[in-house]
């Protein structure tokens, strides 16, 4: 019986370069950027990293394949570096990959990098792509956020909420997303909006509005891992290990078979019971401190919170507009502004999440500290509601 | 007995006002004012000649899967193709049994479809079995020119055969006569015609009516016996004269359909046809003629089973399901014929990967799903394994036949980021009666009527275009019920 990851693994340290249009970067800026505040962080030289993972969740976009983009941006000293794509959750696969590399003790320190350069399309929204070529053939003309909107039809049509509500709770998101990112000045959206702004801004994909939308950015993450041991060995105290690391990929049945209704997404759910079992976690609600999940649109943050039984079915729009999930809230969620005001460079956002988390865990997050967080969830999901990629981890002080 | 077994058309729902057409124009062309009275059918941007002939023989004979007809004819002088058959694409469209049966696409004339129709009649005559011969029109049209405001976009399917006959052919005669009344060039978008007056004196009351006299002496009918005369042409006033000339009663003189249709080219005889076969009582004379390098002239007469035999919606059907539009620059933006800013989100390569394309074309051409013949779920796409997570069963799937199935939305948006020619660009997850499902584009949707549970019918459509290659790829969305 597998024991799962709890607690084997710490972060020795993180980084996060500012996101936003960053049209003076190259991709190796960001990746520096978040390299340098990483490696400060960890308080090791560079050649004690052994292994390193890229994520870049769009093939070949900006810097090409391979996984030269990474060793080569920070002359990494000939250590294996692998290149991974996992949809959205592709920085949240490199803390995997580096996390179990660590644990199955092939080596003492990894590096997990993330990073995205999406702002050199020349359009707004994530870059126009190929979803290969049998899939063109038959998928419809979409959109990210025409996918997601699906998510509000299907509440919509489970609950009998109506459109007004829904969209409201929508606008609740979103502004207070950016109420959290106007205090990050990492964030690339930092200013308050107002849920009239929410509400009254152009429609982007029926419900789905302007300012329901998370930015497009760019921005790079790191984190570097170790053993507990190797972490006290090298001065470090309080440390803040993995809890529990887990990816579940739809096969075909949410789409292709009648046992889902589009009001939820069926692997967040799969995955976060298997991350709760794996953290020792039972009452979520209670036991998780803070969240930062995947708010690329504000609906999907929206059924997130009941994905991952932090609200009851069907009582997420109360919990939203009740403020359950604000700074101040019972669970705070996007502390750090979300996707919602950071964008979503891909491969950077499962570590942007995970960096935030490590940073409030240890009481540095400056204006945004919540009061004594024992345990971060961080979620991620790529794809389309009803065929996707979903990460979950959880973070937390070591040995609670 | 050889003659027509079944009758079917399709009319896209969009009719363009052709007031906006001359207000547009009359500036510089006083004399399309004149012209602007009444509407004429427009293609949506992703129907073509293809889906229009496939939605025209789904109407005359049901979307039932594997029919088999002896052939099927295709005549148009728009198709998509210079050279790749398209009566080969609408066969795969309507899941026909494709082994033994003759296709062939029949162009280059507006008598096209009454030439394919006496050949089809062949076929059947010398006992093959039954012939479909469909013709659909989309014909581009210059800015402010007369055939702008005449032409209009359909499609009409005429089967014939020995079993079951509604209308008996008695007689056919064609000339042929190298008259140019108009052309279009290889490679060019536009016709180019001479004057309406010669066409009408030369063409109509010479070659057509001499065609004419030469059919009901062949047939020694006469002619005061016709009771449906059928003279496609957009020069309103010819039938008429032409019949009063021949000694034809005004009353069995079809009309065009000028101010509702527009002229439909090659589809216009077939469709006027359709449309007579509608309103036809047993023993009454049917003469149609398709005039065009010469003239074919062919005459029915309806039997008792005409009363019987209805199509699925008809021309009668289509013409009062349109939907009325008032915007010209749309018209001009679905025929491409703007240089129109699409954004860069239009910009991505379209390339069609033709091995993959041929590989799945169970899936794009007909719409066929897989059925697991272990647990009885459906399923789209077919699969290796079953989506049943309670069976999961390996190989056990048989075609299923997913195109003549209705569905109903279970989830949808409207998707103003992503590229459509028409915007928003409708999509969501239909559920299909009797199981089955699959997240899909919708058409021709009406923002005011569509929300969750809607029904909707699944169509063959344009899905993209690639203009850098001058390829068009062929998918199914999902039509709310008119």
């Amino acid at each position: 019986m597998a024991r799962g990851i709890k607690d084997k693994v710490v972060i020795l340290g993180a980084g996060c370069s500012k996101f936003g249009e960053r049209w003076e970067c190259e991709p190796a800026d960001l990746m520096a950027e978040a390299f340098e505040e990483c490696i400060a962080d960890a308080g090791i030289e560079k050649n004690q990293i052994e292994a390193a993972w890229q994520a870049t969740g769009i093939d070949s976009f900006s810097v090409g394949p391979g996984a030269m983009p990474l060793s080569m941006a920070l002359r990494l000293p000939y250590i294996p570096v692998t290149r991974l794509e996992n949809y959205c959750a592709s920085g949240t696969e490199a803390f995997r990959a580096a996390t179990y590399a660590v644990a199955s003790g092939a080596c003492d320190i990894a590096l997990a990098m993330g990073f995205e350069k999406l702002k050199d399309t020349g359009y707004g929204g994530l870059p126009q792509r190929s979803r290969g070529v049998s899939n063109d053939m038959y998928y419809p003309n979409l959109s990210a956020p025409g996918m997601f909107a699906q998510l509000a039809a299907g509440y919509r049509a489970k609950y009998g909420t109506n459109k007004e509500d829904l969209k409201k709770a929508m606008a609740h998101i979103s502004v207070k997303s950016h109420a959290n990112g106007l205090k990050n000045p990492k964030a690339h959206l930092q200013r308050a909006i107002t849920e009239e702004q929410a509400l009254n801004a152009p429609m982007i994909a029926e419900p789905i509005g302007l300012y329901d939308c998370c930015g497009v950015s760019d921005g790079a993450a790191c984190a570097i891992v170790t053993t507990p041991e190797m972490a006290k060995s090298l001065g470090k105290k309080d440390l803040i290990s993995v809890k529990a690391l887990q990816l579940c990929a739809s096969n075909g049945e949410e789409g292709g078979f009648d046992n889902w209704d589009g009001s939820y997404v069926a692997t967040t759910r799969i995955a976060a019971k298997r991350a709760y079992e794996e953290a020792g976690v039972t009452k979520p609600r209670k036991e998780i401190s803070m969240t930062e999940v995947h708010d690329c649109f504000s609906v999907t943050e929206m059924v997130t919170m009941e994905d991952l039984y932090l609200s009851e079915d069907g009582g997420s729009v109360k919990d939203v507009l009740d403020g359950v999930y604000d700074a101040d809230g019972e669970v705070p969620c996007q502390i750090d502004g979300g996707l919602k005001c950071f964008g979503h460079p891909i491969g950077a956002s499962g570590l942007r999440m995970l960096y935030e988390m490590y940073l409030q865990l240890g009481g540095r997050a400056s204006d945004r500290q919540l009061s004594d967080p024992k345990l971060g969830l961080t979620h991620n999901l790529g794809g389309f509601p009803h065929q996707n990629v979903v990460s979950v981890a959880i973070i937390g002080q070591h040995g609670i | 007995m050889v003659g027509i077994t079944a009758y079917g058309a399709y009319l896209p729902r969009l009719r363009l006002q052709k007031k906006v057409i001359a207000d547009a124009n009359s500036w510089f062309d006083s004399g399309l004012v004149g012209l602007g009275k009444g509407e004429k059918t427009m293609c949506n941007w992703d129907e073509d000649a293809i889906t229009m002939a496939t939605e025209a023989y789904a109407d005359c004979m049901g979307r039932e899967s594997g029919q088999s007809p002896a052939a099927l004819f295709l005549a148009s002088t728009s198709l998509p193709f210079a050279d790749r058959q398209h009566s080969v694409i609408v066969a795969e469209a309507l899941n026909l049994e494709t082994a033994d049966l003759r296709t062939m696409d029949v162009t280059s004339s507006q008598r096209a479809a009454t030439s394919a129709l006496l050949s089809a009649l062949d076929i059947a005559a010398a006992g093959n079995g039954a012939a479909v011969v469909v013709s659909a029109e989309h014909r581009l049209t210059r800015c402010a020119s007369r055939e702008e405001m005449l032409f209009g976009d359909g499609a009409a399917a005429i089967s014939v055969g020995t079993d079951g006959v509604i209308a008996e052919l008695v007689c056919s005669f064609t000339q042929a006569t190298d008259m140019v009344d108009h052309y279009r060039a290889e490679g060019q978008d536009f016709d180019y015609g001479w004057e309406e007056r010669w066409v009408r004196d030369v063409g109509y009351m010479g070659i057509l009516r001499h065609a004419v006299e030469g059919l009901l002496s062949k047939a020694e009918v006469d002619a005061g016996e016709i009771k449906h005369f059928i003279l496609p042409t957009d020069q309103g006033r010819v039938p008429a004269m032409v019949a009063k000339r021949l000694g034809i009663a005004d009353a069995a003189v079809a009309d065009n359909l000028l101010q509702s249709v527009g002229n439909t080219g090659t589809a216009q005889p077939l469709l006027l046809l359709a449309q007579r076969l509608e309103q036809a009582e047993p023993g009454d004379l049917i003469l149609v003629t398709g005039f065009g390098q010469g003239c074919d002239t062919l005459l029915f007469r309806a039997t008792d089973g005409i009363k019987g035999k209805k199509p699925l919606t008809g021309v009668s059907g289509h013409l009062a399901r349109g939907v009325a539009e008032e915007n010209y620059n749309k018209y001009q933006s679905f025929n491409n014929l703007l240089d129109k800013e699409l954004g860069k989100r239009a910009d991505t390569d379209k390339t069609a990967f033709l091995s993959a394309m041929y590989r799945n074309r169970d899936l794009v051409n007909s719409f066929i799903g897989g059925k697991c013949t272990a647990c009885d779920t459906v399923q789209m796409p077919k699969h290796n394994y079953c989506v049943n997570p309670d069976c999961g069963a390996f190989k056990t799937q048989e075609d299923h036949p997913m195109s003549g199935v209705k569905g109903k939305v279970a989830t949808w948006t409207a998707d103003r980021l992503t590229f459509d020619f028409n915007p928003p660009a409708y999509f969501g997850l239909v559920k299909f009666d009797g199981g089955g499902r699959i997240m899909m584009d919708m058409t021709e949707v009406d923002p005011d009527t569509f929300d969750i549970g809607t029904e909707v019918s699944v169509h063959f459509r344009i899905k993209q275009i690639d203009s850098q290659r001058g390829f068009r790829k062929y998918f199914w969305k999902a039509v709310p019920a008119a």
